[in-house]
C-alpha cells in the first residue's frame, strides 16, 4: 500500500475513534464544570460548603468507578473485539449524561435526586473506563511503530477537547439564556444536547472496521480465553501494570486534573472569580496548549516516551505552588488601595426568611469597579432574629464575582497555559508508552486498568481531595496542592529509577 | 511508604472523624474517608508489591518491546 492511501486511512481511524472520545469526555466533564451549580440544586439549601464537598464526591464517584469499568470492558473487548465494545460504551454514556439532564431537583424529590444522580455518575464512569483503553488501542494498532506516539496523540487531545467543549457549551448557554435561568433549569441544557452528539457518533463508529492486529489475532484462534486472568494472575504481566500505575499513570493523572480541573475549581471557588472569566481563561488556555498533544506524541517518537513525561511531572512539582500562590495575591482585594477604585454601584438590599423560622437574612450587595478596568461584588448580610433576645449576627463581608483587568486576564491565561504544557507532556506520550507494554491479545484489559486508577483515582480525586484538605482547621488555600505535589514527586522517583526509554523500533509492531 | 500510607490514611480519618460535629457533618465526614480508605487501602497494597517486585530486582531487566 503507498504511503498517502495508509496515512488516510490511518486519519479516518483516528477521526471515527477521537469523535466519539472526545464526546464521552464532554459528557463525563459537565458535571465537574457545573459541579456548584449542581450541588444547589441536589442538596438542601443550608448544606453549604459541605454541598460542593458532596458533589465533588460523586463526581469523585465517577472516577473512583474507571477502574472497574476498564476490567469489564477491556475483558469484553479483548474477547469481542474493540469496535463493538466501544459502541456499547459510547450508549451506556450517553444515555446516563442525556438521563442527568432530566433528574428532578432536590425541592422535587428530596434525597431520590442525589441518589439518582450518584447511580447515573457510575454508569458514566463504568462507560468512560471501557472507552479510552479501547480507543487509543484501536488506534495504536492501525499504526507504524515508528510513530505511533504520534498518531495515539490526536486520541490524546480528546479529554482536553472534551473539557474545551465542555465549557465553551456552557458558557454559551448560561449566556444566552442568563445566570439566574442556567441556575435554575438552563444547567440541564448541556447534559440533553449530549445525546445528539451521541447520536452522530454512533452512526460513524458503526461504519468503522475492527482493529486488524485483532483480527488476525482471531483468525488465528489466538484470542485470550481469559484476558483478566492472563493480565493479572501472570507475574510478568502484573509487573508491568504496577510499573505503569506507580511510574507513570499516577503522576499523570495528578498533573492533567490539577492544571485543568482543580485550577479551574480554584479560580472560582477559592479566588472568587467570575464564572464566565474563570471559564474564559482555561478556555484560551487549552486552545493555545492543545497543539502540543501532537508535538510532544510525535517527539516522543524520536526521542522515547520517559523523559518528556517525566519533566511534565518535575515541573509541576516546582512550579504549582508559586502558580497558585500568584492566583491568589492577584485577586486579593485587601491589596486593593482606595486610589484604585473608580466607582462603587448604589447598594441593592435583599430581605430572605430562613426556611422553617421566623428569622431574616438581610443581604446588602454593591459592585465595585476598579481603575485597571477590573471590578468585583461585595456582600455584607447580618441575620435578624425574630426574637428580640438574641443579637444580631453579622457575617463576613464577602468579595465575589471577580472580574480582572485585561493584563491580568492574560497574565492568567498564560500561567494556566503554562501549565497545560505540562498536560501536553505527560499525556501527549503515554498511549503509545501505555500500548507498549502489553501483547495485543490482552492489551486492552492490561493498559486500561493502570490508566484508569492512575487518572480516574489519582488525578479524577485531586479536585475532592485538595478541597477537603484545604478546608483542614490550620490549612490554607494552597494546602490542597500537597496532594498532587505528593503524588506526582512519587511517580517520578519510582519512574526515573525503573522506566526505560527504549525509543520505538522502526520494523513492524509487535503482535 | 505503602504501609506507612496505609497508617497514615487511618490516623486521619480517625482524627478528622472524631473532631466533626455531630450529626450531618459526623455522617458526611465519615462517608468521605471511608470512601478514601476503600480505594487508596488497596493501592497502597499494590504499591508494597511494587515495592516487593523491585526489591528483587524484577525491573531490572526490562523487556525491549
Amino acid at each position: 500500500m503507498s504511503r498517502e492511501p495508509q496515512q488516510s486511512s490511518i486519519f479516518k481511524v483516528i477521526g471515527a475513534s477521537s469523535l466519539g472520545t472526545l464526546i464521552e469526555w464532554y459528557d463525563f466533564y459537565i458535571f465537574g464544570s457545573l459541579a456548584t451549580i449542581i450541588g444547589a440544586q441536589l442538596f438542601p439549601k443550608d448544606a453549604g460548603a459541605s454541598a460542593l464537598i458532596n458533589t465533588l464526591a460523586i463526581f469523585a464517584a465517577g472516577f473512583i468507578v474507571r477502574p472497574f469499568g476498564a476490567l469489564v470492558f477491556g475483558r469484553l473487548g479483548d474477547l469481542i473485539g474493540r469496535k463493538y465494545t466501544f459502541l456499547l460504551t459510547l450508549v451506556l454514556m450517553g444515555g446516563s449524561t442525556f438521563l442527568i439532564g432530566l433528574i428532578p431537583s432536590y425541592s422535587s424529590i428530596g434525597y431520590a435526586a442525589p441518589i439518582l444522580v450518584l447511580i447515573l455518575r457510575l454508569v458514566q464512569g463504568l462507560a468512560l473506563g471501557g472507552e479510552y483503553g479501547g480507543a487509543a488501542t484501536y488506534v495504536a494498532e492501525h499504526a507504524p511503530a515508528n510513530r505511533r506516539g504520534f498518531f495515539t496523540s490526536w486520541i490524546q487531545t480528546t479529554a482536553t477537547g472534551g473539557l474545551f467543549l465542555s465549557l465553551g457549551i456552557i458558557v454559551v448557554t448560561k449566556n444566552l439564556i442568563g445566570a439566574e435561568d442556567f441556575a435554575d433549569w438552563g444547567w440541564r441544557i448541556p447534559f440533553l444536547l449530549s445525546i445528539l452528539l451521541v447520536g452522530v457518533s454512533i452512526y460513524i463508529r458503526m461504519k468503522m472496521h475492527e482493529s486488524p492486529m485483532f483480527t488476525k489475532l482471531k483468525s488465528e484462534g489466538n484470542i485470550s480465553k481469559n484476558p483478566l486472568k492472563e493480565s493479572f494472575s501472570n507475574k510478568a504481566n502484573f509487573k508491568m501494570v504496577l510499573l505503569a500505575l506507580f511510574g507513570a499513570t499516577m503522576g499523570q493523572g495528578v498533573i492533567w486534573y490539577t492544571g485543568q480541573f482543580y485550577a479551574q475549581s480554584f479560580l472560582e471557588n477559592t479566588c472568587k472569580l467570575d464564572f464566565n472569566d474563570s471559564r474564559y481563561i482555561l478556555l484560551w488556555g487549552i486552545a493555545f496548549a492543545t497543539p502540543f498533544f501532537v508535538i510532544f506524541g510525535s517527539w516522543s517518537d524520536k526521542i522515547g516516551r520517559k523523559w518528556i513525561m517525566l519533566t511534565g511531572m518535575l515541573l509541576g512539582i516546582i512550579f504549582y505552588r508559586p502558580i497558585y500562590q500568584i492566583f491568589l495575591d492577584d485577586t486579593d482585594v485587601s491589596k486593593i488601595e482606595q486610589k484604585d477604585i473608580a466607582e462603587i454601584s448604589k447598594p441593592v438590599f435583599s430581605k430572605t426568611q430562613i426556611e422553617g423560622t421566623a428569622d431574616h437574612i438581610i443581604t446588602k450587595s454593591s459592585v465595585v469597579s476598579l481603575v485597571n478596568g477590573g471590578s468585583y461584588t461585595k456582600i455584607q448580610s447580618r441575620t435578624e432574629y425574630a426574637d428580640p433576645e438574641k443579637e444580631v449576627r453579622v457575617d463576613p463581608v464577602l468579595y465575589k464575582d471577580k472580574i480582572l483587568s485585561t493584563a491580568v486576564f492574560w497574565k492568567f491565561v498564560g500561567l494556566i497555559f503554562f501549565q497545560i504544557l505540562l498536560v501536553t507532556m505527560v499525556y501527549g506520550p503515554i498511549a503509545a508508552f501505555l500500548v507498549e507494554l502489553f501483547p495485543t491479545k490482552i492489551r486492552y484489559t492490561s493498559m486500561s486498568l493502570p490508566y484508569h486508577v492512575g487518572n480516574g483515582v489519582f488525578g479524577g480525586l485531586v479536585p475532592f481531595i485538595a478541597t477537603l484538605i484545604a478546608s483542614f482547621s490550620g490549612a490554607t488555600p494552597l494546602s490542597g496542592l500537597w496532594y498532587p505535589i505528593g503524588i506526582a514527586a512519587l511517580s517520578f522517583v519510582i519512574g526515573a529509577v525503573y522506566l526505560s526509554n527504549n525509543k520505538p523500533d522502526h520494523g513492524e509492531a509487535e503482535s | 511508604m505503602g504501609p506507612a500510607s496505609i497508617i497514615f490514611m487511618f490516623m486521619q480519618a480517625m482524627e478528622k472523624v472524631g473532631l466533626a460535629a455531630e450529626g450531618v457533618d459526623k455522617t458526611n465526614t465519615a462517608l468521605q474517608w471511608g470512601i478514601i480508605l476503600f480505594i487508596f487501602i488497596p493501592i497502597s497494597a499494590g504499591l508494597v508489591i511494587f515495592g516487593y517486585y523491585a526489591l528483587k530486582g524484577e525491573y531490572d531487566q526490562l523487556p525491549e518491546d
